[in-house]
């Protein structure tokens, strides 16, 4: 978000300084000046120091023991929840963000009714998460939920109980995900498209190209740094995310589908191993960390680009 | 793209008409296939909330004798789960507020130091925003929750604001930087001429043509406020400080629990961000586009 502009931002040339003239911490415009600018730094040095700084540096230091990292991989429980969240966010987000390309494309179209549907499938990201995920939990129950009577009335066909079992659990966890999700990608990704400029599709038609074409070679490498820089935010979404496996199948049966985000809060708070906890929620930094400065590196080198 | 000028061959004038038609089906078959899929959850919050409670365990469609009578318990407070429902809806509306203006007053004094005022190392507040953004807040649950034990706010909303409000402003001061951007310089130097001092620069100059931003970011602040549970859950435990996130997980520790209430509390709860949200969709749209690559 921002390490790219800094130079712009920090240095300040409309002022038409040089460098030399503007030497420590109190060289500003005026004296007055940087301390007004000081001061409006502060509630937000406040709240990161409090509530970033503090937290972390306390959470380092619970999950500190190499002995809790033991305990951890002995816990078959905790080798299932790591597999389950490589799932989640590997599938959660790539299909997702797959569906969310797919669909800004329909969207791009203009047709007359395509206003109404856009209107009904933002209703999923207005939605609070707490009663959506509570929804599809009812919905997917497998005596008297809703998919299961629509199958039987539609195909008299009775559907498994989806909940009880480990593979259909995490797969609905994953689409409740992916549903609450599309919407905002969807959106971002029509914004993205609706920037590449025209003239370039036009230009692509005068040359000969056709759909397929114009496709392959005007949006797709247009849109390929934005999709990319998606997918990896999303990715350290997704890995944080607590409210869909814990309302729609609640990490079970026995705790077969809990990602490492639901598990952590398990051995804290149910299992009152907070220790524990912490230790399985920082496992999960080798792989937030490359992420994160993969994000980094796309997103100074994409500034300027849409 | 049938209309494209280039043609590799020539057709009849009826075959453009056919994949006119054909390419028109298959648009409205995925526009109903995309309605279905959006709306069937919300749906199905509806049918359960508007069955009388012995005819959910049947399973159907539609309600068979759609009723009010699950909102009417709701709004009266007539179920011991929801004796404190309105109490509790207020301080949903106290956290979702106060996160909300502490998010933009504290996001866009940060904004307007770094972009405006040119704060030197300025960049360190930007950058310890940007790692704030990519921490997840669920992984930050279990010492945030021992923090708030030493700070005395254990059921205390404050609590939740604070967490709140620490996790929404990296996004704030993200998009008024960007959206910032789009104000000339020169307004704030013939402000300065003037005689203004910074804070009125910020307060009548910066703030009032920050609106569209504003509006975008507080929509995304009250969202995210809604949206929460876990921390809600984690710091506040008495009837007198829950909010309603809290609150409506409580149905689920029975299994005996009348779901239409259940549901009937959700869609209630639900019914401010969705007017909200559609309420301010335009800025919204503006927000994300100005956003754009960084959600």
């Amino acid at each position: 978000m921002s390490t790219a502009t800094q130079p712009s931002l920090s240095v300040g040339r409309e002022f038409g300084r040089s460098r030399a003239e503007r030497r420590g911490w109190f060289a500003g415009v005026h004296g007055s000046e940087h301390a007004w600018a000081l001061a409006f730094a502060l509630p937000y040095t406040v709240v990161f120091l409090f509530f970033v700084i503090y937290p972390i540096g306390y959470g380092l230091w619970m999950g500190s023991d190499p002995a809790l990292y033991r305990e951890l991989f002995d816990d078959p429980r905790y080798l299932t929840a790591v597999a389950n969240t490589l799932l989640y966010v590997g599938i959660g987000v790539n299909v997702k963000m797959f569906l969310a390309f797919m669909l800004s494309g329909f969207f791009m179209q203009k047709r007359w009714w395509s206003k109404f549907v856009m209107i009904l499938f933002i209703l999923p990201w207005a939605t609070p998460a707490l009663p959506a995920f509570m929804s599809i939990h009812w919905f997917l129950n497998g005596q008297w939920g809703m998919l299961n009577t629509a199958l039987y009335e539609l195909f008299g066909f009775d559907g498994p109980v989806y909940l009880n079992d480990a593979w259909t659990g995490l797969f609905s966890n994953i689409g409740a995900y992916i549903w609450k999700t599309l919407p905002f990608w969807t959106l971002i990704l029509l914004a993205g498209r609706m920037a590449v400029p025209q003239e370039l599709y036009e230009a692509a038609a005068v040359d000969g190209a056709t759909g397929l074409r114009k496709f392959t070679h005007v949006t797709l490498p247009l849109m390929a740094n934005l999709y990319f820089v998606c997918t990896l935010l999303d990715m350290v979404f997704a890995l944080g995310d607590f409210n869909a496996t814990f309302f729609v199948s609640g990490g079970g049966p026995a705790m077969a589908t809990e990602v490492l985000a639901t598990l952590g809060i398990r051995y804290a708070f149910t299992v009152a191993l907070p220790r524990l906890g912490v230790a399985a929620v920082m496992s999960a930094l080798p792989l937030l960390i490359p992420l994160v400065i993969l994000l980094m590196r796309k997103l100074r080198m994409s500034e300027g680009q849409l | 793209m049938s209309g494209s000028i280039v043609k590799g061959r020539r057709h009849s004038k009826l075959y453009y008409r056919l994949q006119n038609y054909a390419s028109e089906a298959l648009g409205l078959l995925l526009g109903v296939v995309v309605v279905i899929w959006s709306v069937t959850p919300i749906y199905n919050m509806w049918t359960i909330a508007l069955d009388s409670h012995d005819a959910i365990f049947s399973g159907t469609l539609f309600p068979e004798s759609p009723t009010l009578e699950s909102f009417r318990v709701v709004v009266t407070q007539d179920f011991w789960y929801l004796e404190r429902f309105w109490h509790q809806f207020g301080n949903s509306f106290y956290v979702g507020g106060m996160v909300t203006f502490l998010t933009l007053f504290i996001g866009s004094l940060a904004s307007f130091t770094v972009g405006r005022l040119h704060l030197r190392n300025g960049w360190m507040l930007t950058n310890a925003a940007l790692m704030t953004y990519v921490i997840p807040a669920s992984f930050l649950a279990i010492p945030m929750y021992r923090i708030m034990q030493i700070y005395g706010l254990t059921n205390n909303l404050w609590s939740v604001i604070a967490t709140l409000t620490t996790f929404a402003t990296p996004y704030a001061i993200f998009i008024f930087s960007q959206y910032g951007k789009s104000i000339p310089m020169e307004l704030d130097e013939s402000a300065r001429i003037d005689g203004a001092n910074p804070w009125q620069i910020y307060y009548r100059i910066y703030l009032p043509l920050m609106a569209p931003a504003l509006v975008a970011v507080g929509t995304y602040a009250l969202l995210l406020a809604w949206n929460e549970y876990l921390y809600n859950f984690l710091m506040l435990s008495t009837p007198q400080s829950m909010t309603v996130a809290v609150a409506l997980a409580q149905f689920l520790n029975s299994d005996e629990s009348p779901w239409n209430y259940m549901m009937a509390t959700a869609i209630i709860y639900a019914i401010p961000p969705i007017a909200l949200y559609y309420g301010s969709r335009r800025y919204m749209a503006a927000g994300l586009t100005m956003g754009g690559v960084k959600g």
